[in-house]
């Protein structure tokens, strides 16, 4: 086999330099001699195809594979296809229909296996001149992963045509795994170089392949080393890459989950067990917006419901806190634990209505088009744009939430309220109406994270439990009534968690990671960032 | 608290209480056998088979809820992973009754449960040795909730970790464990838990004898853990819980050791709530994961506080009454059982904090916290 790729690869690189000017003629030649009596004639016939590089040879080549490729009384090359009933022919070199002969008047040009294979190769060498990006590239990682003397020639020749980076990058790797095969010593050393560069596995099974074959060139085996240890360290680097962009991405899902927790647990004092469900009535709320697009708006203006949904969400859950604030919280002020009850009798109340209104069954929130697919940073491992717009999101709510805390007067009475209640009273503040915009403030929060989670998530009326008992361990974790602690709490705890799933397992990692918080709090029982000074006393 | 709890320190074994007690016992321990075995079934007033087992499950629930009461009635701990404790007696129990199955599995292997065969273990974990001894089970119903309980508190209360920390953490740790009894690796049957159960101390558990002995169990856990709660609460511990529940800062100042208290009741509650779990077991027949879902725990809290938290007869009571409400309620209605015990928990806690028994005015030797008390800064719970 390998012999004859490069008794094939001779041909090819005599005629891809003998016969370069011309293609028209020649191209018309090949074709027509792909009908001739002999294999070796076919052979060569469709090496000189693959060399030329002339992607109309394709359909042809194919074709021939399928035994679609037949020869005419007149030595006529056609091309037959079945569309429905009828059989249609067409001229192989022009395209042109050829009606009026007798189907039954032509031969199948016949193929044997190994006339199959120099097909196949001259396919692969096509491709690479494709005019479809995608094509070229994966021509191109289709040449890394069968690496081959005859493939460096047509390699070096499509990297001169080529004009995408990538792919162009991507075509240099076969190059080089080609000349590793195949090339002098110092096409070796070269190669070996540039290999070192790459993440992909397959350079590393080619390399140690390389690396373990006798009779090597103690000098080669020691780049090849070097190439090896090189693609170890990136490999591992991609890893820990990917590793903390999934435990950023996570620990940026419970911190969106957690901030308004933060606001009502932190800032007031109230466990608000309700928590989790206005965090559910913001992904319905994105899933009703969904619907209204889809019903009431032109179709291309689908993409733009996430849009709307952030604020609607945000008024809707802000509206049901400041409602859960008025009718309920208030009077618990002060029994934190009578609060807890309180509210989750809330949720369960929540939930319910939720099932009865839109059912249990899970509902569908699409990803806007701008949201999906993603892309591949370093190699080896792709950052999803959905993940990454809840980062960006996420930070952006964060810094929103900062701003209205620190440079607003609403965010002064909060502080002066959370602080000293009867002395802002006194003071002239009303508390009453800070209270209830607070809890509005957080519960809205949470409907914009409701958002955010219907587009990684499933969209259904248990969607807050699940983020329940995660959003008060990052709140407790980093710190009660303190945002700062909050985020590094969530960050912290995502990492960790991502960090630990290839070790342990997903449930496993969960578990001690739950484990490992209970441990912590009962360290500092106040948390990562603990408020100093006498409140903290009365958080006691 | 402004007002001693007076008299009902000395009153707490008068005669009166006894009388009280042992009439109560006695015709609920009376009331089901005859009603049950004594009458003819086309009876009007019998009581039909299928309900003696309902009945016990109650009153497994209602010495669950009395555990919690004891820690969070008198001592302020609102633990939100009671289930926790619950479930583990429940899965020593669970391994036990495997035990016995024996040869009559699916599978029929004398050693192994049908659901090791099915993930191809070869032989017997080293944490399921012994369970086929009643005796080791027992010990082992309350050794486990025990010292869960007692080395999960020495590490939270030496380091005052209290109030809704507390709770959240508690609620955490039910919630791992949860995650861990999911996984089917652990050899606790994962998600299936356990189940087919044949045999419990040689009597077949489908039997209504057995139903019937079992349920009399239960009763009489549920009578003497009640006297061991009214024990504690009556004695010098039970007046320092009462003290660390309203002020813990002033109580650890008088030179009481906060700590240990806490950790002494909280243990002896787990005990309880693990006694429960492993009645609980044969008589619904199953022991899965989902008994350690934290919304399950907090369900026990508005059991107590409909009833009425720091009462233990309002735990009792509450325990029984929301949980035959489930039952009626989800066969009647199932869409509107959650708005009915979601309206419970709001309910008691704004209008009735102190539950039905505080309504009926039983509890006056005894009150809870109201706010009306004015909590100085610094010891609010």
């Amino acid at each position: 086999m390998r012999l004859h790729l490069r008794i094939l690869g001779a041909v090819l690189f005599a005629l891809l330099t003998a016969a370069a000017p011309a293609r028209a003629e020649d191209f018309a030649l090949l074709v027509g001699n792909l009908g001739g009596e002999s294999f070796a004639g076919k052979e060569k016939a469709v090496a000189g195809l693959g060399a030329l590089g002339d992607t109309r040879a394709v359909p042809i080549l194919q074709a021939m594979t399928d035994g679609r490729l037949l020869r005419g009384v007149d030595g006529r090359v056609v091309l037959s296809a079945t569309e429905g009933r009828t059989t249609l022919v067409r001229d192989a070199v022009t395209g042109d229909e050829i009606t009026g002969d007798d189907p039954n008047s032509f031969d199948r040009i016949i193929v044997n296996n190994r006339l199959r294979s120099t097909i196949e190769g001259a396919l692969g060498a096509l491709t690479l001149f494709s005019a479809d990006p995608a094509a070229r590239l994966a021509a191109a990682r289709d040449a890394l992963r069968h690496p081959s003397a005859e493939g460096a020639a047509l390699l070096a020749r499509a990297i001169a045509a080529e004009q995408d980076p990538t792919i162009r990058e991507a075509m240099q790797q076969g190059l080089a795994a080609a000349r590793l095969v195949s090339g002098s010593k110092e096409e070796r050393l070269a190669a070996l170089g540039a290999l070192g560069t790459t993440t992909d596995p397959q350079v590393k099974n080619l390399l140690d392949e390389f690396r373990s074959a006798t009779g090597t060139d103690p000098e080669l085996q020691k780049a090849a080393d070097a190439a090896l240890a090189s693609i170890g360290n990136r490999l591992w680097l991609v890893g820990l890459a990917a590793n903390l962009f999934q435990g950023i991405s996570l620990g940026s899902v419970l911190l969106l989950a957690a901030i308004g927790l933060a606001i009502t647990f932190g800032v007031m004092g109230v466990i608000n067990m309700a928590h989790g469900e206005m965090i559910m009535l913001g992904a319905y709320t994105a899933y009703v917006c969904q619907e209204l697009f889809r019903a009431f708006l032109p179709l291309d203006w689908i993409d733009g419901y996430l849009l709307a949904a952030v604020p609607v969400a945000f008024l809707v859950a802000g509206a049901v806190g400041v409602a859960i604030e008025r009718s309920v919280i208030r009077f618990l002020y002060g029994r934190p634990l009578e609060t807890l009850l309180a509210t989750w009798g809330v949720s369960l109340i929540l939930q319910q209505a939720v099932r009865s209104i839109f059912g249990s069954p899970n509902k569908e929130v699409s990803n806007p088009s701008w949201m999906t697919g993603g892309f591949d940073p370093i190699g080896g491992f792709t950052v999803t744009w959905n993940r990454l717009c809840i980062i960006v999101f996420c930070a952006v709510v964060l810094a929103a939430l900062a701003l209205i805390l620190h440079r607003i007067s609403f965010g002064l009475h909060m502080r002066a309220v959370t602080q000293n209640r009867s002395m802002s009273s006194a003071m002239g503040i009303r508390t009453a109406r800070v209270d209830a915009l607070t809890f509005g403030l957080g519960s809205g929060i949470a409907g914009m994270a409701g958002v955010a989670l219907s587009q990684v998530g499933n969209v259904s009326p248990n969607l807050g439990t699940i983020y329940i008992v995660d959003s008060f361990l990052v709140v407790v974790f980093g710190g009660v009534g303190n945002l700062m602690g909050t985020l590094v709490g969530a960050l912290s705890l995502g990492v960790l968690n991502k960090f630990l799933e290839p070790l342990a397992g997903a449930v496993l990692g969960k578990i001690v990671v739950l484990g490992a918080i209970i441990f912590f709090i009962q360290r500092r029982p106040r948390g990562l960032f603990a408020l100093k000074g006498r409140s903290v006393e009365a958080e006691a | 608290m402004q007002r001693l709890p007076d008299g009902g320190h000395q009153g707490a074994w008068s005669a009166g209480f006894w009388a009280r007690f042992l009439a109560c016992g006695i015709v609920l321990l009376m009331a089901v056998p005859v009603l049950n075995a004594a009458m003819p079934p086309d009876y009007p007033i019998a009581l039909p088979d299928y309900l003696v087992p309902l009945l016990g499950k109650y009153l497994c629930y209602a010495l669950l809820a009395l555990s919690l009461d004891l820690i969070w009635g008198y001592a302020g701990i609102l633990s939100l992973g009671h289930g926790a404790f619950f479930a583990l007696g429940g899965y020593c129990m669970g391994m036990y009754l495997m035990r016995q199955i024996g040869t009559r599995g699916v599978y029929g292997n004398p050693v192994l449960p049908d659901f090791m065969v099915f993930l191809n273990w070869k032989e017997l974990p080293w944490f399921w040795w012994g369970f086929d001894h009643f005796v080791y089970a027992a010990a082992m119903i309350v050794l486990v909730p025990g010292l869960l309980a007692l080395v999960f508190g020495w590490l939270t209360f030496r380091s005052r970790v209290s109030g809704v920390h507390l709770s959240i953490i508690t609620q955490a740790m039910t919630y791992a464990l949860m995650l861990a009894f999911f996984r089917n690796d652990m050899g606790f049957g994962g998600n299936n838990g356990m189940t087919d159960y044949k045999d419990i101390l040689g009597w077949d558990v489908h039997q209504p004898a057995t139903r019937l002995g079992l349920y009399l169990a239960s009763m009489l856990a549920l009578g003497l853990g009640y006297l061991a709660c009214r024990y504690i609460t009556a004695s010098k511990l039970g007046r320092v819980l009462l003290a660390l529940r309203d002020a813990e800062g002033r109580v650890r100042f008088l030179g009481y050791s906060v700590t240990n208290a806490k950790l002494l009741v909280f243990t002896v509650s787990a005990v309880l709530a693990g006694l429960a779990g492993a009645l609980y077991v044969p008589q619904v027949g199953i022991i899965n994961p989902s008994e350690f879902s934290p919304g399950n725990s907090i369900e026990i809290a508005i059991w107590v506080s409909v009833g009425g938290r720091g009462t233990l007869v309002g735990a009792i009571v509450g325990a029984v009454l929301v949980n035959s409400a489930k039952t009626w309620l989800t066969g009647a209605a199932p869409e509107t059982w959650l708005f009915v015990l979601g309206a419970l928990f709001i309910s008691t806690t704004l209008v009735f904090p102190r539950g039905l028994v505080g309504l009926t005015g039983l509890s006056a030797w005894r009150r809870p916290p109201v706010a009306a008390a004015p909590v100085p800064a610094g010891e609010r719970v």
